[in-house]
């Protein structure tokens, strides 16, 4: 539930927006920042907390692109 | 490199307890073998961050009795699983009671006849504050990071000698809003390498006697924190004592709803006071949750408690130490 997860705004629509994470689009609650199109947001629990600059996020994902090997790797 | 100077500094100081307060941290840490990298006297300790266990076992069973009595509830898909003195959430809607399991408060936002319950710290309760605002009754366990930390710093059964501080209930509160506990403090994110450099942030702090809150996790959290959120949260809550699973009663360290009619332990009141609640038998849960023992301390873990079977709290979440240890115990 902590750990959020970085996400570039693809459609503003209101409080809701269309990102896109890891290829994934998901639709989430932009209420609680400032955003437009093009911005890297940290998502919780299906809501934008923050708006981070453009290497924060990719050094993110990478790092949860990391997780995710090691996890395929162990199973 | 991080790891070279830590070990370097490391030869400077005797034994150090350093704790890791959120359970993203502890998970990253286990997973990319940041605690085994350690030196000897350097020890890394889980703490309470986890929000599903810090929830206690009242709450627990209140909002099963709840929804056993034919009240419709929603919470987050990890408390579902989390066992009650006589059964889970899950075990509860097998028996046919409304359960619905969550990954955003917003899959309620339209169901007014559904009470939310809400747990976690300053990163959820935007979320919950958001259905109080579409009049969207709310059980509340929401706690606050700030007196839990000044709590967990005066509790005598641990000794922490500097904290790794949640980025993300920065992110929400801002750089500013934390106490100061006469130990290092260091705001972090959840990259390998940004934890591995508080870490050596915190040993520098500890052979030069400093005791400061530095924030190592620039470019996202700020001094000022998520003001919109603060607000949300500030009109819809007020702040109360609330108890927490390992650390007891903490002072205006929770928080319930502002208004009483979306307030559901005043609402449904007559039901919520015939709950039965007694802690689970042989579980260590709540030693786990202060640092006070290590998981596999616990005569019950990776023998009848597992992440399929889980008999505490700190069993089924993501977040809590015995899952995160138990899934990376080779």
């Amino acid at each position: 539930m902590c750990l959020a997860i970085p996400a570039k705004i693809l459609e503003i629509n209101g409080d809701d927006a269309k990102v896109d994470y890891g290829g994934i689009i998901k639709t989430i609650n932009i209420s609680l920042v400032e955003v437009k199109m093009g911005d890297y947001i940290l998502i919780h629990a299906g809501f934008a907390i923050q708006t981070i600059n453009k290497d924060e996020a990719v050094k993110t994902l990478e790092t949860l692109q990391e997780f995710e090997d090691v996890i395929k790797k162990n199973k | 490199m991080s790891l070279k100077k830590i070990n370097e500094l490391a030869t400077k100081l005797g034994s150090v307890n350093i704790m890791e307060v959120c359970g993203g941290h502890t998970n990253s840490i286990i997973r990319n073998g940041i605690r085994d990298a350690m030196p000897k006297n350097i020890n890394l300790i889980s703490g309470p961050g986890c929000p599903v266990c810090v929830t206690t076992q009242k709450e627990i069973d209140e909002m099963i009795n709840l929804a056993l009595n034919g009240v419709p509830v929603a919470t987050y898909a990890d408390m579902i699983r989390v066992p009650g003195t006589k059964m889970s959430l899950e075990e509860a809607r097998e028996n046919g009671a409304d359960i619905k399991a969550v990954y955003s408060a917003t899959e309620v936002l339209d169901d007014k006849n559904r009470v939310f319950f809400g747990i976690g710290f300053e990163t959820t309760t935007p979320m919950t504050a958001k259905l109080l605002e579409n009049d969207i009754a709310v059980y509340s366990a929401h706690k606050l990071i700030p007196p839990g930390l000044l709590a967990l710093s005066t509790d005598k059964r641990v000794n922490i000698d500097a904290l790794i501080l949640p980025g993300h209930v920065a992110v929400i509160i801002g750089e500013q809003e934390f106490p100061d506990l006469n130990v290092p403090q260091v705001i972090t994110g959840f990259e390998p390498e940004n934890i591995l450099e508080s870490i050596k942030i915190i040993l520098d702090q500890l052979v030069e006697g400093k005791k400061e809150i530095v924030n190592n996790y620039k470019g996202v959290v700020t001094k000022t924190g998520n003001g919109k959120a603060q607000k949300i949260i500030n009109e819809n809550f007020k702040v109360v004592d609330s108890d927490w699973r390992g650390l007891g009663t903490i002072p205006s360290s929770g928080l319930e709803p502002k208004d009483d009619n979306l307030n559901a332990k005043i609402k449904y009141k007559d039901i919520l006071g015939k709950t039965i609640t007694k802690e689970l038998p042989g579980c260590r849960c709540a030693e786990v949750i202060i640092g006070q023992i290590r998981p596999s301390e616990c005569q019950l873990f990776g023998k009848v408690c597992t992440p399929k079977n889980p008999r505490g709290a700190c069993m089924v979440s993501e977040e809590g130490a015995c899952q995160i240890y138990h899934a990376n115990r080779n």
